[in-house]
């Protein structure tokens, strides 16, 4: 449990920039889900049966928690790392660099759950949803899908030379994955090809285990989602650390 | 028990030897100073006594304990002042040295009351508050010191903590490692400034290509390695001046336009650059540097 001093050095920087941070965090998505959701939802009427803006809810909810947890596992852990010279003072002290990305791991997601929360508030308040108790399970859903995108974040940050090249992650990985995993539409609007492809993206099985809760009823194949967001979770929080020792413990 | 022991400790960087064979003992409640010149493989050299790296080949035992496998027990009878400054610049000089107190698993209670004296000794008395970017290099660095010492450590190691910093600072700190030395602490310090290991050192190890090439007390090493007596003679009639000298001393070498005449006996050799005009001269007594470049050679390292 050492890890859990590295994060509370993040959270006590955090919390000296709370307010901006909060606010930046929520008025991204929260514009596009208003925005969209009013604004395309007069045009398109009913998808799957809800008003368009109770149906891009919990994509937003997903792409914000994506976000929010890849911007700290890339930008703010490689400043960390690289620039201030955060991790090398931390490891000269009895904690190990399994403690400083576990901490870095629980952080970003601590993050990603903030931004979550806040667009749950936001969904509670507008009231769009079906069953209050079912989208309490939006909440287990957060900290997985913060995982998943936290661990892969990680893995990106012990490859970067330096902040530009997260930039490759960014439009290559994450700008498509927004647009290929139903956020905006179902996915069996796409072509056969691109569902497949959209398929083995992890947003997909985050939106897929949330939108259904905000509609009220239980995820299609919940077991498949969670697995598949696991692996991910688990395979770029340890292929970072390996990949971080390299880097830092050669 | 060595407060540090290395034995036989090799480390290599594709196929190259960076730490060749090493071995060092440290006595607790000394100075040791490791010299050396760049990539002579000091700081790896630090590093894997930390367990930060694992070595090739050889033994590490950090106050007793075997490296790497018992390194984070070790750790925490440690304090390090890493060459690069690692301070966290969102935090105040108080958040700084409580934040790294956390690392050790110390209470915040025990930490809150350790730090006005740390920061008595660091000269920070009346910058608890301050931000770290308000800082001055020689304040940041004492401040790095401080938090060194924030888990009331036996060892310090020290990566070059003078480097970069004015007279006046670098006197700063130089105070404060003495006051360590006197309070029995075991200090390991990094440096390529010779004066600093002459003044601050009880035990020195020059190492060169990952091999330590000499070892003793600074006394010893210019008593053994290097004549009493150093005469720098430099300007006009050098050329001549080179094959007269190669008589009246031990040794001479040439540097560009400055020949350094290593003697037993400078009178001898003052006496006969008098004669010469054009010619001017330096006599100063041996010390550390010259048994330095003595072993290490003038060549630069890059």
């Amino acid at each position: 449990m050492r890890w859990i001093a590295v994060w509370q050095r993040n959270f006590q920087v955090w919390k000296k920039l709370a307010g901006p941070s909060i606010l930046g965090n929520l008025a991204d998505p929260l514009l596009y889900m208003l925005g969209l959701g009013y604004g395309l939802g007069r045009f398109l009427g009913e998808v799957q049966g809800v008003p368009y803006l109770t149906f891009l809810a919990a994509g937003t909810l997903a792409y914000s928690v994506m976000n929010s947890a890849t911007f700290e596992a890339l930008y703010s852990a490689f400043s960390r790392m690289h620039v201030q010279k955060t991790w090398d003072a931390i490891l000269n002290t009895p904690l190990t660099l399994s403690d400083v990305l576990l901490g870095e791991w629980a952080w970003a997601t601590s993050k990603s759950l903030l931004s979550g929360l806040a667009i749950l508030l936001v969904i509670w308040a507008l009231g769009i949803y079906a069953d209050f108790a079912m989208t309490l399970w939006l909440l287990p859903v957060i900290v997985l899908t913060g995982l998943t995108f936290a661990g892969l974040g990680l893995m990106l940050n012990a490859l970067a030379p330096n902040y530009d090249f997260f930039l490759y992650y960014l439009t290559l990985f994450i700008t498509p994955m927004v647009l290929l995993s139903g956020v905006f539409y179902p996915t069996d609007a796409l072509p056969v090809w691109l569902a497949t492809i959209a398929q083995g993206l992890p947003l997909t099985h985050a939106i897929a285990l949330a939108r259904p809760l905000v509609l009220g009823h239980w995820p299609e194949a919940p077991v498949l989602n969670v697995v598949v967001l696991l692996a991910f979770a688990v395979a770029g929080f340890l292929i970072g650390l390996r990949l971080t020792r390299r880097r830092l413990l050669r | 028990m060595p407060a540090l022991m290395l034995q036989g400790l090799t480390k290599r960087y594709g196929g190259v030897a960076v730490v060749d064979e090493l071995s060092l003992e440290i006595v607790p409640g000394r100075c040791h100073g490791l010299l050396g010149p760049n990539g002579a493989g000091k700081t790896t050299t630090l590093r894997l006594a930390l367990g930060l790296i694992e070595a090739d080949a050889g033994e590490i035992r950090l106050l007793g304990h075997r490296l790497p496998h018992e390194a984070t027990i070790a750790r925490r009878r440690v304090g390090v002042v890493p060459q690069t400054d690692s301070l966290d610049p969102d935090f105040t000089v108080r958040e700084n040295l409580l934040v790294y107190g956390r690392y050790f698993g110390l209470r915040r209670r025990d930490i809150e009351s350790r730090i006005p004296a740390l920061l008595e000794f660091a000269g920070l008395a009346g910058k608890a508050d301050a931000k770290v970017p308000t800082l001055s290099g020689g304040m940041k660095r004492r401040l790095t010191l401080a938090r060194a010492l924030i888990n009331d450590p036996e060892l310090i190691v020290l990566d070059e903590p003078t480097t970069g910093l004015d007279p006046q600072a670098r006197h700063l700190v130089w105070q404060g490692l003495r006051r360590l030395i006197n309070q029995g602490k075991t200090l390991l310090l990094t440096t390529h400034f010779m004066d600093e290991a002459e003044r601050l050192c009880d035990m020195i190890s020059i190492i060169d290509r990952g091999r330590i090439i000499a070892e003793g007390s600074p006394r010893e090493l210019i008593t053994r390695h290097i004549e009493p007596h150093v005469v720098e003679v430099f300007g006009e009639g050098l050329d001549a001046w080179e094959g007269c000298a190669s008589r009246l001393c031990r040794r001479c070498e040439r540097a560009g336009e400055t020949l350094f005449c290593y003697a037993d006996d400078p009178k001898v050799v003052t006496d006969a650059l008098e004669a010469r005009a054009g010619l001017r001269y330096l006599h100063r007594p041996a010390n550390l540097e010259d048994v330095f470049l003595k072993l290490t050679g003038r060549n630069l390292r890059d």
